[in-house]
């Protein structure tokens, strides 16, 4: 053993090794700055453990915390017309929506699936931030009318789950349609008694905020989540103002009405697992046992107290 | 004094020197009043060739020029007895949408819109016609009275878009909008929609998911304002006109996509030329697909369901 074995060789292994190691061990809380071991923020389902901010979850993460056992099948959609108005910016629609194909390997910004949620038969539509955004073209209204139609064949509850900027820019006016045709697709679920869920994550803004996912017949989100119609950008700009702190979030939105909760992450299953099982099952799970008949003395209150109503 | 758009300069100065001329011609020459007739042919020959080729940016200017009809002055023509109901019996009542009922070539009716307003003062009151949560309700409101006496509803779309603001935000903006676009969708009695001017996004969709959309010539319709998607996209709004061919946001291009049923033809040089004219040819196409709605099927709910759900691709049979 010398110098060069035992001091200099494993410093250039190190030096050498060091481009190996992977770059994503530690992530950065974009709320508090605090870093987080990526394995403590996945077991944590990506909730900042310092300060409690929810970032985004990967859709697969999501289908897999809300389905019972993590276990779901996913339904194939329709293949869309590409491109409709042969759009093209600084770069051609189809180059991007190819990008987005790639990095994600999906095909659209929606996943549709069914499984079990507390034991009930349950669709999910759920977006892919990732997909461009998330944002809503004709495929991601596709999806929202198949999984209407498929929770009505199942006769199941629907959960959509949007995080999406808005519409697709690059479909025009097609993409302004799927409002009105999404908007179509919960009502017909809606018309056969079926609960429609919303889970509005971060963020829900824009034309899906504007249809279908302010319709919720029960409307959650996710601590923190940014939900509106207009940008903060584009309302400032309007107004030349400030926007108040908390602009936006979901607890802005529950304190001024518009939506029913805001669920931790960590709460989110059993939470949809008890209102499910409140709509879908009204009657006792058990069979009521019958309690001892009361006597009249108890039924209508202790005399005395109806005596001294009368002082 | 007119306003006249960036490309109808050649056109005005034209006009410009018929006005000279017309003043000389108090003295009855004869030569005059050639040269005026002479100059008006040239004239009407460039207002056809400029407004046969306008761009869709060229149009966007016309949708929003100032001197164009607006609601009001369809229904002052239109209308008769109009009686303007407000309100939205929760909050406020938004002067950006004007409605009432009326009568529409002799039937009761509904009718509901945005009004940009026409001079700086009203422009004001109405908001520039971009509604906030309460116009939207008041729209509901409306529809679902019109339902209850059976009334056909005829909306007017020309507006820049919904209110972008902390109190509509607030009072639930989106919200708003989707529940107006469900009522749209969900009234059983006859709807019709006219694009008058801009039809602006999501501000737009909430009164027109009509059963027969129609539009003027010369209007637009957009998921986005090219302004806004040009500074998305091209990350400047200076590339506005790139943004206006690209969205595919003229009647004609609306027309081939199948998101509109028919265009209402324009006066010469357009609508704020000869704004009587075209108010009479709005007037005559609601007339006609009105027409056309009671002649149908009577179940307008389903028929709307099933041209809005055609707008996506065939969704296959789910066992």
């Amino acid at each position: 053993m010398s110098w060069l074995t035992n001091f200099v060789r494993p410093k250039i292994q190190a030096w050498v090794r060091k481009s190996e190691v992977p770059d994503n061990l530690w992530d950065k809380c974009p709320n508090c700055g605090q870093m987080i071991f990526h394995r403590e923020l996945e077991a944590n389902l990506r909730v900042c453990p310092h300060c409690g901010h929810h970032m985004r979850l990967p859709v697969a993460k999501r289908l897999e915390l809300l389905f019972d056992d993590g276990a779901y099948q996913r339904i194939d959609l329709p293949k869309a017309d590409l491109d409709p108005l042969k759009f093209r910016d600084r770069k051609r629609y189809t180059d991007r929506l190819k990008e987005s194909q790639t990095t994600t390997g999906e095909t659209d910004a929606i996943v549709v699936a069914r499984g079990r949620i507390g034991a009930h038969a349950v669709v999910i539509a759920a977006f892919n931030f990732d997909f461009m955004g998330g944002s809503m073209g004709v495929a991601v209204g596709d999806g929202l009318v198949a999984a209407a139609r498929l929770a009505i064949a199942d006769e199941s509850p629907l959960i959509v789950i949007p995080a999406s900027g808005g519409a697709r820019m690059q479909e025009g006016i097609l993409s302004l349609m799927q409002m009105p045709r999404s908007i179509i697709a919960v009502e017909e679920l809606r018309e056969a008694g079926l609960p429609y869920f919303v889970l509005l994550t971060d963020p829900t803004t824009g034309g899906v905020s504007a249809s279908f996912a302010m319709l919720g017949d029960i409307a959650i989100a996710e601590p923190g989540a940014v939900i509106g119609f207009a940008g903060a950008r584009v309302i400032e700009e309007t107004i030349r103002e400030k926007l108040p702190p908390g602009f936006q979030r979901a607890e802005y939105l529950l304190e001024h009405g518009m939506i029913d909760m805001v669920v931790p992450r960590s709460e989110l299953k059993a939470t949809l697992v008890r209102l499910i099982s409140l709509l879908r099952q009204p009657a006792p799970s058990a069979e009521i046992v019958p309690l001892p008949k009361l006597s009249p003395a108890l039924l209508h209150g202790p005399r005395e107290v109806q005596g001294e109503a009368g002082e | 004094m007119p306003t006249f758009l960036d490309f109808e300069k050649p056109i005005a100065e034209l006009e410009g020197k018929i006005e000279e001329l017309r003043h000389l011609a108090t003295s009855g020459d004869i030569n005059i009043a050639e040269e005026v007739s002479r100059l008006q042919a040239k004239v009407d020959r460039l207002l056809r060739q400029t407004y046969a080729k306008l761009t869709p940016w060229q149009k966007t200017l016309v949708a929003r020029h100032p001197e164009r009809p607006h609601l009001k002055d369809y229904i002052q023509e239109l209308i008769d007895d109009f009686t303007p109901l407000a309100g939205d019996r929760l909050y406020a009542d938004d002067a950006a949408i004007i409605g009432g009922i009326g009568r529409f070539r002799g039937w009761s009716a509904m009718i509901v819109g945005q009004e940009k307003g026409s001079d700086t003062e009203t422009r004001v009151r109405h908001n520039f016609g971009m509604a906030k949560p309460e116009g939207y309700r008041k729209a509901q409101r409306l529809m679902h009275l019109a339902d209850r006496y059976k009334l056909p509803v005829v909306s007017l779309v020309d507006t820049p878009g919904a209110y972008p603001g902390i109190g509509a935000e607030e009072r639930g903006q989106a919200e708003a909008i989707a529940r107006c676009i469900a009522t749209c969708l969900k009234i059983e009695v006859p709807l019709v929609s006219v694009i008058i001017g801009e039809g602006g996004s999501g501000g737009a969709i909430a009164l027109a998911a009509a059963n027969t959309v129609l539009m003027l010539e010369h209007a637009v319709y957009s998921v986005i304002s090219p302004e806004g998607c040009a500074s998305i996209l091209w990350r400047s709004a200076e590339h506005a006109q790139d943004a206006a061919e690209a969205l595919k946001l003229t009647a004609a291009d609306l027309l081939k996509l199948k998101v509109i049923d028919g265009i209402v033809p324009e006066p010469l040089g357009g609508a704020h030329r000869d704004r009587a004219a075209a108010i009479d040819a709005v007037g005559d196409a609601v007339e006609g697909a009105l027409a056309q709605l009671r002649n149908g099927s009577d179940d307008y709910k389903a028929h709307r369901r099933a041209k809005f759900l055609a707008m996506g691709s065939q969704m296959p049979e789910i066992r």
